[in-house]
């Protein structure tokens, strides 16, 4: 699946100017445009089916050893088997819940420290080159450690945020300083306090920035998860990938990439729904 | 005789002054030097007077309303405001920028409210006065519309009303209209003109269009290039006409404008560089 900028609820439909019938130009070109949203449409689902559909032939005629691939057929009965024995979706939710609760973490943490940056540029001068190589840092490095400190739970969100948490700060901020200076000069001769320029301006201005934070937090969050369930966890699609590596169930661990595909999709999908809704006010 | 001189001589000479400024110098310093801005400027803005300051780029005129603003601190000086030393943004003081800078996700009704929520004024009332304010100026129908909804001249007459909202005694408006098209500039020149004027205000408009200081002020005042002083004052009468202040557009085509022209122009001392 495709998730692109060009979402197809995105109003592209362009508003008649005029009351009188439209004229045979247009409705061809009308036509035109709507058979090109189908073939793309079409496309893309044929795209899928094929790599679909070599993946089994690929692997039914053990041109690549389905041991190791597993193909689409296998994973249909694997996942309604773990559906019912497996607790699927207990796995998914677990997964589901500690990606949530790293974005949210992440994301108020970054909107509190980026705030903080603006409000005290001298505050930012000097944490700068420790944000950047935090966020240059491979955090994945921590995962044990943070094991060790955290526990099998805790330690699943705290890689959630380690992951999301630097660069989110640093596109925050980002935004907050590209607001407009004079917007802010203005709210000051209107006589407003910093706590007010900050609450009527910097925020409600950076929401586009926002939304793309939240867009680029919610994949990082679930990489988070992932690698601190590979560690830890004794639930969870990252529990179940490496279990079902390890006792060589490929079977198992394509179905949970699978659902865990589908489910970064969809909770991109959330956001991207929010985005729509909030660009009539924000842009 | 003259119905200008009448109408603010005797305001100026029984009221305090909206604005005076006495003896203000600004430096401000960046790591490449030290930059002397303005320079022993005093001026006075008397109570209903409207003063325009021109100048070259760089001269100082935006800085110059920026103190007055009390947005910037004179290094040396004062600024007073009805006879009260600025030490920071008043109340008693509007500015107008050079663009609308409206807020795109509040509606044009809640983007005039602006000031009144900053100072914490009573919301009804506000919402009351920036209502009518907005049908003053022509906004009526596009209160609960957002700004990318409207065109340029739209928005600065929103911006005007934002301003005036919070009840302003001195109005100050840098090239409020340097955005905006020139048919769209004559046009609002003149509705901009007759608000303030209908609301008694105080106005320092800050240009570089000597045409526009001529049609919209009573007095022009001409500043040196950098460091900024004031190099001369001009008083702006019309004694060919006969019914009162003409408007701005009504201005532009009197005999005296020419002659006020030609003289702001040689005072500016104005040759293309480079």
């Amino acid at each position: 699946m495709t998730l692109s900028a060009n979402v197809p609820w995105a109003p592209a439909a362009p508003k008649r100017t005029t009351l009188q019938e439209p004229s045979v130009e247009y409705r061809a070109w009308r036509a035109r445009e709507h058979r090109r949203r189908y073939y793309i449409m079409a496309s893309r689902l044929a795209l899928l089916g094929a790599f679909m559909l070599l993946w089994e032939f690929l692997a039914k005629s053990h041109i690549v050893n389905p041991m190791l691939t597993s193909y689409p057929s296998a994973l249909w009965p694997t996942f309604v088997d773990l559906l019912h024995n497996g607790d699927l979706v207990g796995h998914t939710w677990t997964t589901f819940k500690a990606t949530l609760v790293g974005f949210v973490l992440s994301m108020l943490i970054g909107i509190g420290v980026a705030a903080g940056l603006w409000w005290s540029g001298f505050a930012y001068k000097v944490l700068d080159p420790f944000l950047v190589i935090a966020n240059a840092m491979p955090k994945i490095a921590f995962v044990p450690i943070f094991y060790i400190w955290l526990g099998s739970e805790y330690s699943v969100y705290g890689m959630a945020v380690a992951i999301a948490v630097f660069v989110t700060i640093m596109v925050i901020y980002d935004g907050f300083q590209s607001i407009d200076p004079n917007k802010i000069k203005l709210a000051r001769t209107l006589g407003a306090s910093r706590g007010q320029v900050l609450r009527m301006v910097v925020l409600p201005g950076s929401v586009p920035t926002l939304i793309a934070a939240l867009k680029m937090n919610i994949g990082l969050a679930l990489v988070g998860v992932i690698v601190g369930e590979f560690q830890s966890a004794s639930s969870g699609l990252g529990f179940l990938i490496v279990n079902g590596s390890q006792i060589f169930k490929l079977n198992v661990v394509m179905t949970a990439i699978v659902v865990l595909a589908l489910l970064s999709g969809l909770m991109y999908l959330a956001i991207a729904r929010l985005e729509a809704a909030l660009s009539k006010r924000y842009s | 005789m003259n119905a200008v001189v009448e109408r603010f001589i005797p305001m100026a000479a029984t009221k305090i002054p909206s604005i005076e400024v006495r003896d203000v110098a600004l430096r401000y310093f960046t790591p490449e030097g030290e930059t002397q801005a303005l320079d022993r400027i005093n001026l006075t803005v008397g109570a209903g007077e409207f003063v325009s300051l021109i100048g070259q780029s760089g001269c100082g005129k935006s800085t110059l309303l920026s103190l007055m603003a009390g947005i910037l601190e004179p290094s040396s000086g004062e600024v007073f405001v009805r006879g009260e030393r600025v030490k920071g943004p008043s109340q008693r003081v509007g500015y107008m920028l050079q663009q609308d800078y409206l807020f795109e996700w509040r509606t044009i009704l809640d983007n005039a409210m602006l000031g009144a929520e900053i100072q914490g004024r009573d919301l009804k009332q506000s919402r009351e006065r920036a209502a009518h304010l907005l049908h003053k100026c022509g906004m009526g129908d596009f209160l609960n519309h957002y700004p990318r909804q409207l065109s340029g001249g739209m928005r600065q007459r929103v911006a005007l009303a934002r301003t005036l909202v919070t009840e302003p005694e001195v109005v100050l408006l840098d090239e409020p209209f340097s955005a905006l098209d020139s048919q769209t500039r004559l046009a609002i020149a003149d509705e901009v003109v007759e608000v303030l004027r209908e609301e008694g205000k105080s106005v320092v408009l800050v240009t570089h269009d000597i045409a526009e200081a001529i049609a919209m002020t009573d007095r022009v005042v001409v500043l040196s290039r950098r460091p900024g002083r004031i190099k001369s004052e001009h008083r702006m009468l019309f004694p060919s006409c006969s019914n009162g202040r003409p408007s701005p557009f009504e201005v532009r085509s009197l005999p005296e404008f020419n002659t006020y022209f030609s003289s702001l122009w040689d005072e500016l001392d104005v040759h293309v560089e480079g």
